[in-house]
């Protein structure tokens, strides 16, 4: 199975790798995935309490290139939105962007699932309730 | 001067041998006559041609011609001679061992007996890939017709101690299968000295052609019978019918040839180049050898890289150089590796091994490169590796509530 340049280059020139720390108040912190599985993705926001507007993404990932990609693509497209806007990204959007088979879709329900969160974690931290989501795709 | 891609993955397949396609080529052509047609020269010339490649490959493995059955390939082998003498030997018992790493070619034509009312003992292998000797003779019967373990593993490369599992079979007058397609051609294979009393192999592992294979049949203490599975008009002594592929048989009889003449100097190369590989990469923090150091094949070697996932692994390099990992990202399931699973590998380490398959064709160079390419690859994953961030904060990772997929 041949990777899409899309996945090769963020594999290659990942974007926002790094830690933000997790003790501030503004950032949400999203783990998810398990080393059985294969896949872990840690991804961090940081966000501007006045203008409630994601101002830092950072992800670690172990997995394979397309979750590698999908991580970083998400990080990407998380800085500059709203808390609420992060929240619309869909894992189908990812898909289509990076062009992954479907043996590769559950790379982006990961990365949608870290999202998500990253999202809860900040809430909680900031007094607001925790979202409910339906479970996405069973891998 | 470096060519790529680099190829590491002998254990899939191997390159044939141009000596080989030379042999090969008057056959498709020219001498393109039916082995089975005894009326005229076309027949009597491709007849020739396959009874000297039969001896070629009988040469190798150090059993008489008579009893080499081509095939189309170790999978065929393998179920010829299990369900062959499944259903042969029917009589006096219904009841086979194996072991839980053996090749699915193995393992599925097991199951298939198991479902035509046949008994199976699936022995588990120790945590160095080969199996207990005492548990193989406390599972025979009197029932047991069959013990088939492989001689040497496609993943790990671990060689069995076919020698002591032939004289426990023997002691109890018990047959002895062995798939044998990573062995033959790499090490000394001996049927007698081995006391194997059905083997299968394969030409494209050793050089030769693909969709040519072998199943020795012993005819002599015990002489052994199968009953075949593709019915025709009864070649191969009536165990295999089917039109013989002469070119590839006679590439196949080539490669043997040119293993009988080589191997010795072949394996004391390619082992001092396996050797710097392994040692240079079990240098890198948190790398692990998967199977048994000693008791293994000259020319593989599986290693666990902790903290990096297998396949993200091979994307840093798989461009320049071909390996494969126990990594099952791609399929449907996610499992890693069975193999490595039942030396008790937990499967954060399957998901992270390589398996690097060195060949004939292999340099120095190349192999300099390669461990250059995989350190870097490691580090600058684990960079972005959120476990490796946590081993390094000293975390205990069994403590963290996983969100199982």
């Amino acid at each position: 199975m041949a990777y899409s340049e899309k996945v090769i280059d963020h594999y290659q020139n990942p974007k926002n790798v790094g830690t933000l720390d997790k003790s501030k108040s503004n950032v949400g912190t999203g783990l998810v995935g398990a080393p059985e599985c294969g896949d872990v993705m840690r991804l961090q926001i940081e966000v501007d309490n006045a203008t409630g507007l994601i101002t830092d993404a950072k992800f670690k990932t172990f997995g394979c290139g397309s979750a590698i990609a999908s991580s970083s693509l998400a990080t990407e497209w998380l800085k500059g939105k709203s808390v609420d806007e992060a929240m619309t990204i869909d894992n189908m959007t990812i898909v289509e962007e990076l062009n992954l088979p479907p043996v590769k879709i559950h790379c982006s329900v990961l990365a949608e699932d870290a999202i998500k969160a990253a999202v809860n974690d900040y809430r909680k931290k900031n007094g607001l309730p925790e979202l409910k989501f339906e479970e996405s795709v069973v891998h | 001067m470096l060519n790529f891609p680099i190829y590491l993955d002998h254990n899939a397949t191997t390159p044939c041998d141009p000596r080989v396609v030379d042999a090969m080529i008057p056959y498709f052509t020219n001498n393109f006559g039916n082995a089975a047609s005894r009326n005229h020269p076309f027949g009597w010339q491709a007849e020739e041609a396959v009874d000297y490649a039969r001896e070629q490959v009988a040469k190798l493995i150090g059993a008489d011609p008579k009893e080499i059955i081509f095939t189309s390939g170790a999978t065929e082998g393998d179920n010829l001679a299990i369900k062959g003498v499944f259903e042969m030997y029917a009589s006096k018992g219904n009841h086979i061992i194996t072991c839980n790493i053996e090749h699915k070619a193995v393992l599925d034509t097991c199951k298939h007996i198991e479902k035509e009312g046949g008994e199976v003992t699936y022995l588990k292998v120790k945590d160095n890939g080969l199996i207990d000797l005492a548990e193989l003779e406390a599972a025979i019967k009197p029932t047991t017709i069959l013990i088939a373990i492989m001689y040497a593993n496609n993943e790990i490369g671990t060689v069995m101690p076919m020698k002591e599992i032939s004289a426990i079979a023997k002691k109890h007058g018990v047959l002895v299968f062995t798939d044998a397609v990573q062995a033959v051609g790499k090490i000394p294979v001996n049927v007698n000295k081995d006391g194997i009393d059905l083997m299968a192999f394969t030409a494209h592992k050793m050089y030769g052609p693909k969709g040519v294979g072998a199943l020795y049949v012993r005819r002599k203490n015990p002489r052994v019978k199968v009953t075949a599975q593709i019915d025709g008009g009864g070649h191969e002594r009536g165990m295999r019918s089917g039109t013989l592929n002469v070119p590839g048989i006679v590439g196949f009889g080539k490669a043997c040839e040119i293993c009988i003449n080589e191997m010795e100097e072949e394996t004391a190369r390619i082992s001092k180049l396996r050797d710097k590989l392994q040692t240079e990469l079990l240098k890198v923090e948190e790398s692990y050898l998967n199977g048994d150091k000693e008791h293994k094949l000259p020319h593989v070697t599986n290693i666990s890289f902790k903290y990096v996932e297998g396949e993200g692994l091979m994307m840093g390099f798989n461009k320049n150089i071909a390996v494969s990992s126990g990594s099952a990202c791609t399929s449907a399931s996610l499992e890693p590796s069975y193999v490595l699973k039942a030396l008790g590998l937990g499967d954060d380490l399957a998901h992270s091994s390589l398996r690097f398959g060195l060949g004939r064709f292999t340099t120095e160079e190349q192999i300099d490169y390669t461990i250059e390419q995989v350190t870097n690859t490691v580090n600058k994953l684990r960079e972005m590796s959120p476990l490796w961030e946590m081993y390094k904060e000293g975390i205990d990772m069994n403590s963290i509530e996983w969100a199982h997929h």
